[in-house]
């Protein structure tokens, strides 16, 4: 796919090297699944990484990020270890939820990254009051709240698009629109398919980005997000993306098109951006072995990580379902700063 | 008793609106969210005048979503504020019941302990207004079943007054209960205090017979203990005050002195909080018992309309006084 952004090469590089972490995070996730190493629910990213990559580019370190169950790559992207976000999926102590929310249920205080939320929509309330918490408090953050196109079918998501519209909330909701609510396809969930103008409706400056392309999500971004900073208000923005595995590891594909998947695949947003890079000579071969070979050994360590991780004593089975203070070292970097 | 002057009453509503009220003064942090909490006044008149004393900021009236409003309270505290969002109904409530169960009570564990969540979400509760089958009921048992919550049902003036402040320093997520039939009920204002939200209280010390209750059944147990010493039948009345985590400790102590139970609630009997009582009564205390544990709740319908019939529907001292003639008639003999 053509684009129409330039872009300097570090840069390029930067956004390149992320998506292909994610890639290669999900690809080696799928071999450790069939090995048995992680178990559950596995959904993945693949295809939409052009997504979570641009999109983050228009954040801070000061900036909440609240995810879906599709969040590996928002959490590594943000900043959260491949080895902690690995040995999570483990189920070791050194998981970056200790092991007790899995593949769906990533957390990290530390880069304000609120999970990893399984239920759809469920993340969107607490988007809305995280940015309440920074209003009341005068702080000029913004929460970023990604979902899918499946979630634009909850009620919270209605309630939440009203509320942040009506006081002036500063939520960058962001839509993954992948065209399946699971195995749904978007006609057959929604009765107004153009979300943006959906959003529209509640009073919200809103509009769709390509999400195959990750210049012009991250244009996309950053224009949204400093109207939500600057201006007080949410933004919504539609990124149209699309999936190119199946939803989970126990999904057959079997309501899809192979030539529509097909389809898809020529607008994969790595080989596009790899391809603008070549071509304004600003990408070598020998910058691709690099990357390639940094984040296989990034890869490589947090696999070792999680393997040499700790099982949390049973003992310790019935821990952190009400708050001990000894964790509170842990939520510094949260809430109380200006 | 000596006569009391009104200035030194107060209503249970009017307990509670000073404790908002105080939290507001006291922290910063804290505010006031729910549907008609502003303007309106709080649709049963607990937060009237707030508005005008501390603004709209802090006391935000909401749209009809309880889910959303719950939830961004869940996530204001996360974000480190200590809101106090208020539901109109236990009923309402299960329109957040993805917010509460989901993320209030599970985020905590499933992060491995990385946020405290310290919103306090309070609720009415409870039968006895004619307000019938979606606004009447007491779904206490079903959050207290939630890991991660706790729960506390004030059934005093002191306590209505009190709970509040100890709820929002907690840094866990607090449900509190307030029985509609208790916003009028008054008492002597209670003196400068605090009070812990760890234990069940004796309301009145007895030692025939141990009645366990929780909210609005408090005054039905103190009823039926009166009416139960005119028969020399001297009853032990307990106060739950906190429903997630029980004490334990206070049930047993005086069911072991007592050796008789009955646990009164208004929630429907089957999987009810009683039943949580009774079976621990029964796995710590089996052999104090001189009679079979007896639970008085609600009749399993949806509260009707009809007085009659609502009174039917609920506990009553009536019936708690004969489940306690009956128990000790047959250990009589």
């Amino acid at each position: 796919m053509s684009t129409t952004h330039a872009v300097e090469r570090e840069h390029g590089l930067h956004l390149l090297r992320d998506m292909l972490r994610v890639r290669r995070f999900e690809e080696k996730c799928v071999e450790l699944y069939s090995a048995t190493k992680i178990r559950g629910f596995l959904h993945l990213y693949i295809g939409e990484e052009a997504v979570a990559v641009g999109a983050m580019q228009s954040l801070g370190p000061e900036d909440a990020i609240v995810a879906t169950y599709r969040e590996h790559g928002h959490a590594l992207v943000r900043g959260v270890s491949a080895g902690a976000i690995m040995a999570e999926m483990y189920g070791r102590v050194e998981g970056c939820s200790r092991g007790r929310g899995g593949s769906m249920h990533l957390f990290d205080a530390a880069t304000r990254f609120y999970g990893g939320n399984a239920i759809v929509g469920g993340g969107l309330p607490l988007a809305v009051g995280l940015a309440l918490a920074d209003k009341l408090c005068g702080r000029s953050r913004v929460t970023a709240c990604f979902f899918g196109d499946g979630a634009v079918a909850e009620g919270e998501f209605h309630e939440c698009m009203n509320l942040a519209a009506l006081w002036s909330l500063p939520v960058l909701f962001l839509c993954e629109n992948n065209l399946y609510a699971m195995g749904t396809a978007i006609t057959r969930h929604e009765s107004e398919t153009d979300l943006a103008l959906k959003a529209g409706g509640y009073g919200m400056t809103s509009w769709s980005a390509d999400g195959m392309d990750v210049l012009a999500v991250e244009t996309a971004a950053r224009r949204a997000a400093s109207e939500v900073r600057d201006g007080g208000r949410p933004v919504f923005l539609e990124l149209r993306t699309y999936r190119f595995r199946a939803h989970s590891m126990y999904d057959p594909d079997l309501y899809r098109d192979k030539e529509e998947i097909e389809h898809w695949k020529q607008h994969d947003p790595i080989p596009a951006l790899t391809q603008q890079l070549r071509e304004g000579g600003l990408l070598s071969d020998a910058d691709i072995q690099n990357l390639e070979e940094a984040i296989a050994a990034e890869i490589a360590n947090a696999i070792a990580f999680a393997e040499a991780g700790r099982l949390e004593p049973v003992e310790d089975l019935e821990r952190f379902v009400y708050w001990e203070p000894a964790s509170a070292e842990a939520v510094n970097a949260q809430g109380s700063g200006t | 008793m000596s006569s009391v002057s009104p200035e030194t009453r107060m209503t249970y509503r009017e307990a509670i609106r000073q404790a908002i009220r105080e939290a507001l003064l006291a922290d910063e942090n804290v505010f006031l969210m729910g549907e008609d909490v502003g303007q309106y006044g709080g649709s049963f008149g607990v937060s009237k005048g707030l508005l005008a004393e501390f603004g709209p900021e802090r006391i935000r009236d909401t749209p009809l979503s309880e889910s959303a409003f719950v939830g961004a309270g869940i996530g204001a505290a996360m974000g480190g504020m200590r809101p106090i969002v208020e539901v109109m109904t236990v009923n309402f409530c299960l329109l957040a019941l993805d917010q509460i169960m989901n993320n209030a009570a599970t985020i905590g564990h499933m992060s491995g302990g990385q946020f405290p969540i310290p919103v306090v979400i309070r609720m009415t509760t409870g039968a006895g207004r004619q307000v019938a089958g979606q606004h009447s009921h007491s779904l206490e048992g079903w959050l207290a079943h939630i890991p991660g919550l706790k729960l506390l049902a004030p059934a005093t003036i002191a306590d209505a007054r009190y709970m509040l402040a100890p709820a929002l320093a907690d840094p866990n997520p607090v449900l509190i209960f307030e029985h509609g039939l208790l916003y009028n009920q008054e008492g002597d204002q209670p003196p400068d205090a605090t009070v812990d939200i760890e234990c069940a209280a004796v309301r009145r010390s007895g030692t025939d017979v141990t009645l366990i209750a929780y909210g609005g059944t408090v005054p039905t147990a103190l009823d039926a203990a009166e009416e139960l010493a005119q028969d020399g039948v001297d009853a032990e009345v307990i106060d739950l005050r906190v429903l997630r985590p029980l004490d334990d400790r206070a049930i047993i102590d005086s069911v072991t002195r007592t050796h008789r139970a009955v646990v009164l609630d208004e929630g429907w009997r089957s999987g009810s909080l009683a039943a949580e009582i009774s079976a621990r009564i029964m796995e710590q205390a089996f052999y104090e018992l001189d009679a079979p544990v007896a639970r008085v709740c609600s009749a399993e319908v949806p509260m009707p309309y009809a007085k009659h019939l609502e009174q039917a529907a609920m506990p009553r001292s009536e019936t708690v006084v004969a489940e306690v003639r009956q128990m000790l008639g047959g250990s009589d003999g």
